[in-house]
């Protein structure tokens, strides 16, 4: 009765580890598209964003995220682009990066904030 | 000049060392300077400082006219720092409840809602309902204009008065000026909060036909003097609007924006800012940000609180006392 148990065991513990195995290793499938993602995305944290210059191409889109508690806006400068409404802890805003530039931008609620991204072709 | 050269604060907000060149630290007086909860008052008559209790004070009594400021209420705010604003709004509306002789009127210095939703705006005048001091002045903070521009604000806060602009005035009470300055729209990039030339302009005009004896009391959102500019905490243009106002006898700035107590005397203008009902942020530099300072559930009441401010003829200046919600 006992070395059955044990058997149970292993077979269980084997069956576990598989299980954990895929759950990885289809995580890290997922991470890897979201790595591809987040290289277009700026974190809003402690006042500032990062990065504070971005690179991307024309075409692309470009998304911040606020991990603040404070809500943050992100708006152009020269009206480049369409400012965002205030962003809540979490709340995120996307634009499509269009013609080869640089567009400087700030939070209009703590004007302090400032950032740039630079659209090549 | 008008200008905060450099303070030296400790962790409980005392001023330790002041470099401006006013004068005041000569007479040592900024080391005990108001600090959140001491409930001290603080009067300066002929230029002689002196302090009481807040439970001994007499000047609440005396008082020709009192009133009382409160801030940063930040209605819809739920975050760690306080989960429950609205109820620590409700206890600083139950301070003046309480008060032997009620506050002539309330100021509140901006920040009214977290997010400028409406419904958040509809809880804060629901809840002020429940205090017994009816009339009420508003200055806007940046979170009540955050995607409007404050059309909202102006057309639920500004009824009894004559706004300018994007919602300036003065109105007059009991031989006392008072000013309601905005500073927290049309701001530019890497600046701080602003004025901007048409309300400096109405300023100008505003205080021109005054003797310089009458007491002007000025408030606004965001401090209009520089007490941390790495955190936007100035005005940028605040220096011309000091400036109008320098022939003045006495003159009293109360500002929000920081969440905790400090105060400034140049010359005659005497600087101070006013405690949140919502939650505290740090000491200027303490922190990687000036975000929500998360305190101990025990220690947050002592951190938030309100303004009594009173004014006596014939005193030079007013006399400001703040006192904590613990």
């Amino acid at each position: 009765m006992r070395t059955y148990s044990n058997k149970l065991t292993v077979l269980l513990a084997t069956l576990i580890i598989l299980n954990l195995w895929v759950a990885v290793f289809g995580d890290g499938m997922k991470n890897m598209d979201e790595i591809t993602a987040r290289q277009n995305r700026i974190e809003i944290k402690d006042f500032a964003f990062n990065p504070q210059t971005l690179t991307v191409k024309s075409g692309e889109k470009v998304t911040w995220i606020n991990r603040d508690e404070e809500p943050h806006t992100v708006v152009s400068v020269d009206k480049q682009f369409n400012k965002s409404t205030a962003l809540d802890t979490d709340q995120t805003f996307t634009i499509t990066a269009g013609a080869p530039g640089t567009y400087s931008y700030f939070c209009s609620v703590h004007p302090k904030m400032t950032g740039t991204i630079v659209v090549e072709k | 000049m008008v200008g905060n050269k450099r303070i030296k604060m400790n962790n409980h907000n005392h001023i330790l060392v002041n470099e401006n060149p006013d004068g005041i630290d000569r007479r040592g007086f900024l080391k005990c300077m108001v600090w959140a909860g001491t409930g001290v008052l603080w009067t300066i008559s002929g230029g002689v400082l002196t302090s009481k209790l807040l439970g001994t004070a007499t000047a609440g009594s005396e008082a020709e006219l009192s009133f009382l400021q409160i801030s940063d209420s930040h209605i819809g705010f739920s975050k760690e720092a306080n989960k429950d604003v609205t109820a620590t709004f409700k206890i600083a509306l139950d301070r003046i409840n309480a008060m032997p002789t009620p506050p002539s009127f309330l100021i509140h210095t901006g920040d009214i809602t977290q997010l400028s939703k409406p419904e958040e705006f509809d809880t804060f005048d629901q809840v002020l309902k429940s205090c017994r001091t009816k009339d009420a002045f508003y200055v806007p903070g940046e979170h009540d204009v955050l995607n409007d521009g404050g059309r909202v604000y102006r057309e639920r806060y500004l009824k009894g008065v004559e706004a300018k602009g994007s919602g300036w005035y003065s109105f007059n009470k009991n031989g006392v000026h008072f000013i309601g300055l905005v500073n927290v729209l049309d701001l530019q990039a890497g600046g701080l909060g602003q004025l901007g030339d048409e309300q400096l302009e109405w300023l100008e005009a505003d205080v021109k036909g005054l003797g310089t004896s009458t007491p002007i009391v000025v408030f606004a959102h965001i401090p209009l003097w520089t007490v941390y500019p790495q955190w936007g905490w100035g005005t940028s243009d605040s220096e011309r609007a000091l400036g109008y106002l320098k022939r003045f006898g006495s003159v009293t700035v109360l500002n929000g924006h920081i969440h905790q107590v400090l105060q400034k005397i140049e010359g005659n203008i005497t600087f101070h800012t006013a405690m949140s009902t919502a939650f505290p942020q740090p000491a200027p530099g303490t922190a990687p940000s000036p975000g929500p300072l998360k305190v101990p559930v025990e220690k947050l009441r002592s951190m938030l609180g309100l303004t009594s401010v009173q004014y006596k003829q014939g005193k030079a200046a007013l006399a400001v006392v703040d006192s904590n919600l613990s």
